[in-house]
């Protein structure tokens, strides 16, 4: 996301949902788009069915593949070298947007020289793609000026995610496919309010809207807003925060809603760091692997059970409501937060969920226009500066604030690599049917029994090579520590490679993953890292004898 | 534009249109049950047809594009007869259980026979008669109240692109399953519960649940993906009891299993329902809102005194409203005094 703004203004979707089926290339890139977001999915079919050509990579034979003009199966984490790959090709063909980059864009020609070395045979040798589809691919992609970009985490959770993004920013720059409607980059939000939650800056450099901690006239507005002086210097983010409570720097948190232990990366260190807090605060609707880590558990009402907004991915403010109390005596977390703060020394007393959204909007011009009585029936999409304005559906429409740059990026290698020890690389991700952590979907019956199992997803030809059957319990082991899972056999993964769930905590996926970051946002490395895999017998044999 | 006359009154309506749109536009409504609106037409049931000036025969005016100058009748008695005789025919190879169907108030079938005073009796005779053998926790198939308008097949290629179903067999015997007739095993979108006109395809959850009966609609955002589809929460007492979206939706009434059938976790047993202070035995005590918030203000307090505010941290959450991540960072930021807050966008 940090990746986005930098370049164009914004790291939010550039397009709405309803403008995908008036695409006419859809390229999905690390994002299982079928499971993770369904419903986006069909709007791809729609479009797909009145014409449109979908391109899909994926280390996996994901289900949208089925709808794919050219699948794209590329090795965990040499997206750069794919996309490189392409914009090679495109400036090769002169297919490029010579009007777009002349009047919009600075740095071409240094960049085109950096994509010299990226030719199709290169990229082949890198990606494990044949040069044939890259350059099909390339091709589609670059003779499109109604051309979608879509990816989730499998772009962004790598150490090299911000360089994903950019060189995703890159190939639509150079075929001026931003800014316009039916084409532009769309980064798919995961959870239901992640774009809200970064619009309201829960972010430790940013105060709500993306305004800098560290600019003295923007503290100024919000000191004067909030009554009170405030920070000037960024603060911790989240896997920071880890870091500093194993330290002993970070003394208490308060978690309102979050399930890190499951969703973080390299769970024995987030145990360590909770385990090290002198006070831990955690505010849910169940006890969560991370509440039990706890010294106030604060039971907190679902979005089921309170009115409001969540933001979705395209931007658009969508009603909440109410449509059932909550049990016992738990609370919705606007009124537990008005009653710490007061007892806090700092009282804040809002009558309603809605005077904060317009004391959001006081402080934000892009929400400015917002009010619960417009979105009655249907959410409106930021920027909405008034509340005449109609909002805004596709980004970038009255051109950049600046010139976009092109960014020369170099392709590195994963931060852990595969060896003689830790033979398969592990991607890890969502399926259809469980959700995040699993704390609510876990808890429904059905979904329980119809996907209740955890298990690795690994190519036949690895299975036989290991020794297993399918639906054998395995041992998987990276350098952090092991689960014990089932085998699931299937082809749409390749050999060498292999996929865990995450939902599952029996077999939590995190136990395994690598927590090295990205340095320019922090987010770690979820999609590669290196395992082996041991059948149970063998793990067995292992074992150390008694002395 | 085509003009034509639909029951006496000129109309003007787009090229390509179907008689069945031209009439839906011009406010003027004919029975049909296998058509949907979002769905390409079929022309199976039969319930549909108008006659046409000049056309020899009744056409399915869902599937009989305008012409100019064209005449319709949408009601004649010839027509009306016709479809009561659909009904009649549907009907004699229907369980009439509506007392206990879960789709009993929001049946097409229902408001059609009751519409025509058709109970089905005429062409009493044969039955088919099929075992409900399906194990799949999510949807129920009650292939005995199956009309075979084809709309759940329809969806399932069209809007979802899974092909999870098909007809099968022929005549008498028709029925839509699975390949093999193996038991269901797709996405469980539920797509196609959501457009079956009868009791065929009900939630499994829902069973015995409620219907319409001190049943209120909620409209609200979907808790799961970023997607932010509009979801219908069917409410009984202080329980949900179904979910379903409306077609004018964002997401045009589509949803996906965790937005349809994943809202259960809402009752579970697991809830918590006090707040929980640790004690020094290590074990979570019950105790009162006031104690608890007290409690985590003194030691919030106590730290910053010590160690500054830097050494407190606020985590937030994706799944939480905008409403409630302003505050909280506003806390955090204004109440506590540090920037040290952040939300799992990055995991």
């Amino acid at each position: 996301m940090a990746g986005l703004a930098a370049i164009f203004g914004s790291g939010a979707m550039t397009n709405s949902i309803r403008e995908i089926e008036g695409m006419e290339i859809i390229f999905i890139i690390g994002s299982n788009t079928k499971e993770t977001h369904p419903v986006i999915a069909n709007c791809m079919i729609k479009a797909y069915r009145k014409g449109a050509k979908i391109i899909v990579a994926d280390p996996r034979r994901v289900p949208m593949v089925k709808f794919a003009e050219v699948f794209l199966k590329l090795r965990p984490g040499t997206d750069i070298a794919l996309l490189n790959g392409m914009a090679h090709v495109i400036v090769k063909e002169g297919l490029q947007n010579d009007e777009f980059i002349r009047e919009k864009t600075e740095g071409f020609d240094a960049w085109k020289s950096s994509l010299e070395e990226f030719t199709p045979a290169k990229t082949e040798q890198i990606t494990g793609i044949p040069k044939a589809d890259i350059i099909k691919a390339a091709k589609m992609y670059g003779r499109s000026r109604k051309a979608g970009v879509f990816y989730t985490m499998g772009i962004t959770q790598h150490t090299c995610g911000t360089d994903n993004v950019r060189t995703i920013a890159n190939l639509a720059t150079l075929t001026g496919n931003i800014g316009r409607e039916f084409t532009g980059v769309n980064p798919l939000r995961g959870q239901n309010n992640v774009q809200g939650a970064s619009d309201a800056a829960c972010l430790p450099n940013v105060f709500p809207g993306y305004q800098k901690v560290d600019l003295p006239e923007v503290r100024r507005k919000f000191e004067q807003a909030w009554g009170v002086p405030l920070p000037p210097k960024r603060g911790l983010y989240a896997t920071e925060m880890m870091t500093a409570a194993v330290d002993g720097s970070l003394k208490a948190l308060y978690i309102m809603g979050e399930n890190p232990v499951i969703t973080d990366p390299n769970q024995h260190h987030t145990i360590k760091a909770l385990e090290n807090l002198e006070f831990l605060v955690v505010q849910d609707i169940f006890m969560t692997e991370t509440a039990c880590h706890a010294h106030v558990v604060l039971p907190a009402a679902c979005s089921f059970e309170k009115e409001g907004t969540f933001s979705n991915t395209e931007r658009r403010v969508q009603r909440v409501r109410r449509a059932v109390s909550p049990p016992g005596d738990a609370r919705d977390d606007l009124s537990i937060i008005m009653d710490l703060s007061r007892a806090m020394g700092y009282p804040m007393d809002y009558r309603s969920p809605e005077q904060v959204l317009e004391e959001f909007g006081r402080l934000w011009p892009a929400l400015a226009g917002i009010t619960y009585d417009r979105i009655k029936s249907r959410g409106i999409a930021w920027p909405c500066p008034s509340k005449e304005h109609p909002g805004t559906e596709f980004l970038y429409k009255d051109g950049f604030a600046k010139k976009i740059p092109f960014m020369p990026i170099a392709f590195n290698p994963p931060a852990e690599g595969v060896c003689e020890n830790y033979p398969f690389v592990l991607t890890t991700g969502r399926n259809l049917f469980q959700y995040h952590s699993g704390s609510m979907s876990r808890r429904v019956e059905a979904i329980e029994k119809h996907a209740g199992e955890a298990y690795i997803e690994l190519n036949p030809a690895d299975g036989e090579k290991i020794g297993i059957a399918n639906g054998d319990m395995v041992r998987v082991r990276s350098r952090r520590g092991d689960v014990t899972i089932r085998a699931r056999f299937t082809r749409r993964i390749s050999a060498g490679t292999v996929f865990i769930p995450m939902h599952y905590r029996e077999a939590a996926a995190n136990v395994l993953t690598n927590d090295a970051l990205d340095p320019d946002v922090m987010i770690p490395e979820f999609k590669v890292c290196a395992v082996d895999i041991l059948p149970m017998e063998k793990m067995a044999a292992e074992k150390p004898r008694p002395a | 534009m085509v003009s034509l006359t639909i029951n006496n009154k000129k109309v003007s309506v787009p090229e390509d249109s179907t008689i069945l749109e031209a009439a839906n536009r011009n406010g003027i409504k004919v029975p049909t049950l296998c058509h949907h609106p979002q769905l390409t037409p079929f022309g199976g049931c039969r319930l549909c047809v108008v006659s046409v000036k000049g056309m020899p025969k009744p056409v399915a005016s869902c599937t009989t594009t305008v012409s100019e100058g064209m005449e319709v009748a949408t009601s004649t008695p010839e027509i009306e007869n016709f479809r009561k005789l659909v009904l009649e025919l549907i009907l004699s190879d229907h369980p009439n259980d509506c007392m206990t169907c879960e789709a009993t108030g929001s049946c097409a079938l229902q408001e059609l026979a009751y519409a025509y005073g058709v109970k089905g009796q005429e062409y009493a005779g044969e039955r088919r008669v099929y075992a409900k053998r399906d194990g799949n926790p999510f949807i129920e198939r009650d292939m005995e109240k199956c009309i075979l308008c084809g709309r759940c097949v329809k969806v399932c290629d069209e809007v979802q692109g899974v092909e999870a179903i098909d007809f099968t067999y022929r005549g008498f015997r028709s029925k839509i399953c699975p390949s093999y007739e193996d038991d269901l095993d797709c996405e469980f979108c539920g797509q196609c519960v959501s457009v079956c006109p009868t009791g065929a395809l009900t939630g499994k959850q829902w069973a015995r649940k409620g219907r319409y009966e001190g049943v209120r609609e909620v409209d609200t955002t979907c808790p799961y993906c970023g997607t932010g589809c509009t979801l219908t929460a069917h409410v009984k007492g202080n329980e949900i009891v179904r979910v379903s979206s409306k077609p004018w939706s964002p997401n045009e009434g589509w949803l996906c299993v965790k937005g349809r059938f994943g809202y259960k976790f809402v009752n579970s047993p697991d809830r918590l329902t006090k707040p929980l202070i640790r004690r020094a035995s290590g074990e979570f005590e019950e105790t009162s809102w006031t104690a608890a918030l007290e409690y985590t203000a003194a030691w919030f307090k106590k730290i910053r005194e010590q160690h500054g505010a830097d050494a407190i941290g606020g985590l937030s959450s994706a799944r939480c409203t905008n409403e409630e991540n302003y505050l909280f960072q506003k806390f955090i930021r204004a109440g506590v005094g540090t920037n040290n807050v952040d939300h799992c966008a990055r995991l």
